[in-house]
């Protein structure tokens, strides 16, 4: 018995040794096996080989940083963050004397923004490669970032506006970009109780004009629509290009728990402006110029410097104003995402909340408004008849759709987030092609132009919001993520993860030969008109004015002039504004003083840039060059000798023994 | 001995163009994005294109001179087209042609021999100082009496005769400022001593 007991027992053994080890190595195989081959095809497809170039350019939201970092795609490379709302060292900016007034706004200096969409200016509905138009969500601002020098050339506050959210799309030759309000806000601001918020709050859709050579943005006019929530917004293509598309939440007017108040009506709207008509409106005199107050920061490539200047008015229009320029559409729950097809056919919003996607028709929108199928108003605005503009749902693509982007082939792309995945559709036929898990929590997606008239579909970039166990842990905070896909089959295909800097809530990519060739070099000394310009070695000096000491430096490889200081009193405030004499690419010097407040202030080539020292101890304070400038960059240094408050060391500045210009 | 040289330069720079046309090339055939193009391609900083606008480097501007062929043409065949090209600063006492003829017989065909580069880049090096030195630094250096310390390792003098500026006895002709230095034209070759 104990016997058979004991064959039974180890035959159970045995066979469970078998079950459970064998499917384990048979799946460890498989697995392997099939993961090798994909991984060996994928790595393929995003390799870049050393010394050659990626052929498109991505432009990731940074988000919560404030930034827009520039990677390479297929590789994944991160070749660039560009600083926009947020200060950031590794260029001075927001540090620098020069760059301080990016960051002003009617609400003082801001040195951090919440940055999400960036959006590509376009010529005839396409990606033209000349500027990335950015939002600011938290201090409601738009940015423009110059693709020839990657840096921020222009930030302009928007008033009546809070959470600048559906932000900053262009329509199709760039006449406007576009900013609308996510947050009702009083209007105008005043005090007054919040429960009184219904028909008192309003959502200002702001046109900034862009002025087609500069790039210069202005405020043209705001829409002040009803106070409900505008979540985001896409310009027409080709035949809808004179409207502008806004999702809307919260028509429930809710100001307090709207995680359940704002879900009470079953459908919120799209809202179709014509910013043509509106445009034409304002051109002949329309609308009402009101007080406002926000800054508008441009910057100066031949000064070297950003200047701000207070707006104190903008143009306001009611929509009662301009009959037939305003209508709502009625859509699934809560939408998030408002997209455009190429054709300018489909209007599709991403109800996050609804089982299914909405399909609004242009063409049947235009017939509805000529025949007045209208379901009543809100707030004077017509109500377009569900049935009467809606193509049609696609029913269960998955939970949480939040954005769509599109190919040359007739097929949408959508991120649901709640159920992590990326969905291939048919617009026409509403019907799912292929489907494809994220990891994790898909936000928004994007095509290199996809949102354009003219996409460039070979690669999809997926942008996750939660990344868990996809790459190393870096104790609770991780990073989150983009997914690299080739859609140029039927099938998705992932080829690649990536870090992102920041929360990445969109991104905006281009063929790189249409930026590539027009990069800048270096900036022309004899264009150089920065007021403390010192453009000859022989013109440096130290100049002191009452308690201020400015000291136009010049550095070329490898020294500063002057490079002794004397003179210097604790108390003082001492100027350093330092031009970097070099005409060659890839030569910056950058500068450090000890006890300055920045650290390293790099100066590009043909560029002067200042920063301020206030010296707090007597003394003999070494300053030194914080680029690897070149073989004697450890040489590139000097002193600045620190007297007591009151004493009578006169200013004195060498190079070398001599005065510099003086033989 | 003139024709010969002219012949063997002739040769040697067809040699150096013929191989940068076959660069030329492979780059264009290689598509911007490399990824079916598995085979990395290395080139040096000598290889990176000028842009309007910016300033040319030493190398650069040495081409363009037709009485530096000479030079140029040792510079390749030592192989330090990428030294003259870095970021430096680096100061060329640049001889001209002539100053090449000045050398004894067969001198320069024996240092283009492959077997001879060191000994070329060798004498090359003696013609660079890895620091910037514009005539007015140069006349300041003859007044303190300090040294310049070439690339070779060794310290030529420098010497203010009325205004003229002479490096180891060999006087500046002209001076040309570069991205990455400067270019003094002189007219004889700076052959390292053997004492330091």
């Amino acid at each position: 018995m104990k016997t058979i007991l004991k064959s039974v027992l180890s035959l159970v053994a045995l066979v469970s040794f078998l079950t459970s080890c064998a499917p384990t190595t048979g799946d460890k195989e498989t697995n392997g096996t099939a993961k090798g081959a994909i991984a060996g095809n994928a790595a393929e497809k995003v390799y870049v080989a050393p010394g050659q170039h990626d052929s498109h350019y991505a432009f990731i939201s940074g988000g919560f940083n404030g930034q827009l970092s520039v990677y390479g795609l297929p590789s994944g490379r991160l070749f660039r963050i560009i600083p926009v709302f947020s200060q950031d060292a590794e260029k001075g900016y927001g540090y620098s004397e020069e760059t301080k007034p990016m960051l002003m706004t009617s609400h003082g200096f801001i040195p951090w923004g919440d940055l999400h969409h960036p959006d590509i200016s376009q010529t005839n509905g396409s990606v033209d490669g000349r500027w990335v138009f950015v939002n600011e969500n938290n201090t409601p601002r738009i940015a423009r970032v110059s693709l020839e020098t990657f840096e921020t050339e222009e930030i302009i506050e928007i008033p009546n506006s809070a959470g600048n959210h559906s932000s900053s799309y262009v329509t199709e030759n760039t006449e406007y970009v576009v900013a609308g309000t996510r947050f009702a806000v009083p209007y105008p601001q005043r005090d007054m109780p919040i429960e009184d918020m219904k028909g008192n709050f309003k959502g200002a859709l702001s046109f900034l004009k862009v002025d087609p050579e500069t790039g210069r943005m202005n405020i043209d006019f705001q829409v002040m629509m009803p106070g409900f929530d505008y979540d985001k917004a896409h310009p027409g293509r080709n035949k809808s290009s004179d409207w502008f598309f806004f999702t809307t939440y919260n028509t429930e007017e809710a100001n307090t728990l709207l995680e359940v108040n704002a879900s009470q009506n079953d459908k919120d709207y799209i809202a179709a402006v014509n910013w043509k008509k509106i445009s034409e409106y304002v051109a002949n005199g329309g609308g009402k110029r009101v007080p406002a107050n926000y800054a508008h920061n441009v910057w100066d490539d031949n000064k070297h410097m950003a200047v701000t200047t207070m707006k104190k008015d903008v143009l306001i229009v009611e929509p009662k104003e301009v009959p037939g320029a305003i209508y709502f559409l009625p859509t699934a729950k809560s939408p998030h995402g408002c997209d455009v097809d190429p054709t300018g056919e489909y209007i599709i919003g991403s109800g996050k909340l609804a089982a299914a996607m909405t399909i609004h028709s242009f063409s049947k929108m235009m017939k509805a408004i000529e025949n007045k199928d209208f379901d009543g108003d809100a707030y004077g605005i017509p109500i377009i008849k569900f049935e009467a503009v809606n193509y049609g749902v696609l029913e269960q693509p998955g939970l949480g759709p939040l954005h769509t982007e599109f190919d040359t082939r007739g097929n949408a792309y959508t991120t649901f987030f709640i159920s992590s995945e990326v969905v291939k559709w048919n617009i026409k036929d509403l019907k799912v092609l292929d489907r494809h898990p994220v990891y994790y929590s898909v936000g928004h997606l994007m095509i290199p132009g996809g949102n354009s008239r003219t996409p460039d579909d070979k690669y999809l970039v997926a942008m996750n919001k939660i990344t868990k166990d996809r790459y190393l842990p870096t104790g609770p905070e991780v990073c989150q993520s983009a997914q690299l896909f080739d859609i140029s089959g039927d099938k998705l295909e992932l080829l690649l993860d990536f870090p992102t800097v920041g929360e990445p809530h969109y991104a905006a990519g281009i063929a790189a030969d249409k930026v590539a060739p027009k990069s800048k070099k270096i900036y022309k000394l004899d264009e150089n008109i920065h007021p403390y310009a010192t453009k000859n070695e022989a013109d440096s000096r130290v100049v002191r004015k009452g308690n201020e000491v400015h000291i136009y430096m010049t550095m070329i490889r490898s020294h500063f002039s002057p490079d002794n200081i004397e003179g210097v009193r604790v108390g003082d405030k001492v100027f350093f504004h330092v031009t970097n004499l070099e005409q060659d690419y890839d030569v910056p010097h950058g500068i450090s003083m000890i006890g300055a407040n920045t650290s390293e202030l790099l100066v590009m080539p043909g560029r002067t840039a200042t920063f301020v020292w206030e010296p707090k101890q007597v003394g003999v304070w070494p300053f030194y060059c914080t680029d690897f400038c070149s073989a004697l960059h450890q040489e590139m240094q000097g002193y600045v000798r620190v007297s007591p408050k009151g004493s009578n060391t006169p200013i004195k500045y060498t190079l070398d023994g001599d005065v510099p210009g003086v033989d | 001995m003139k024709i010969k040289l002219a012949t063997l330069f002739i040769i040697s720079f067809f040699a150096f163009t013929s191989c940068k046309n076959e660069v030329k090339e492979t780059k264009q055939t290689t598509p911007t994005s490399s990824t079916s193009d598995a085979k990395p391609e290395h080139k040096g900083q000598a290889n990176v294109k000028l842009t309007e606008g910016e300033q040319a480097n030493a190398l650069q501007v040495a081409k363009t001179i037709e009485d530096f062929s000479t030079l140029v043409a040792a510079i390749e065949a030592a192989g330090v087209e990428d030294a003259v090209v870095n970021a430096g600063p680096l100061t060329i006492f640049a001889p001209l042609n002539t100053a090449f003829e000045k050398l004894p017989e067969g001198t320069v065909e024996t240092l283009l021999k492959p077997e001879n580069k060191p000994k070329l880049a060798y004498i090359l090096t003696n013609h660079v100082a890895p620091a910037n030195y514009p005539v007015k630094q140069l006349m300041k250096e003859a007044k303190k009496g300090r040294k310049l310390y070439m690339a070779s390792g060794k310290y030529l003098p420098v010497e203010n005769k009325d205004g003229k500026i002479f490096v180891d006895g060999v006087s500046i002709i002209k001076s040309v400022k570069v991205s990455n230095g400067w270019i003094h034209v002189i007219d004889q070759v700076l052959v390292p001593s053997e004492k330091q």
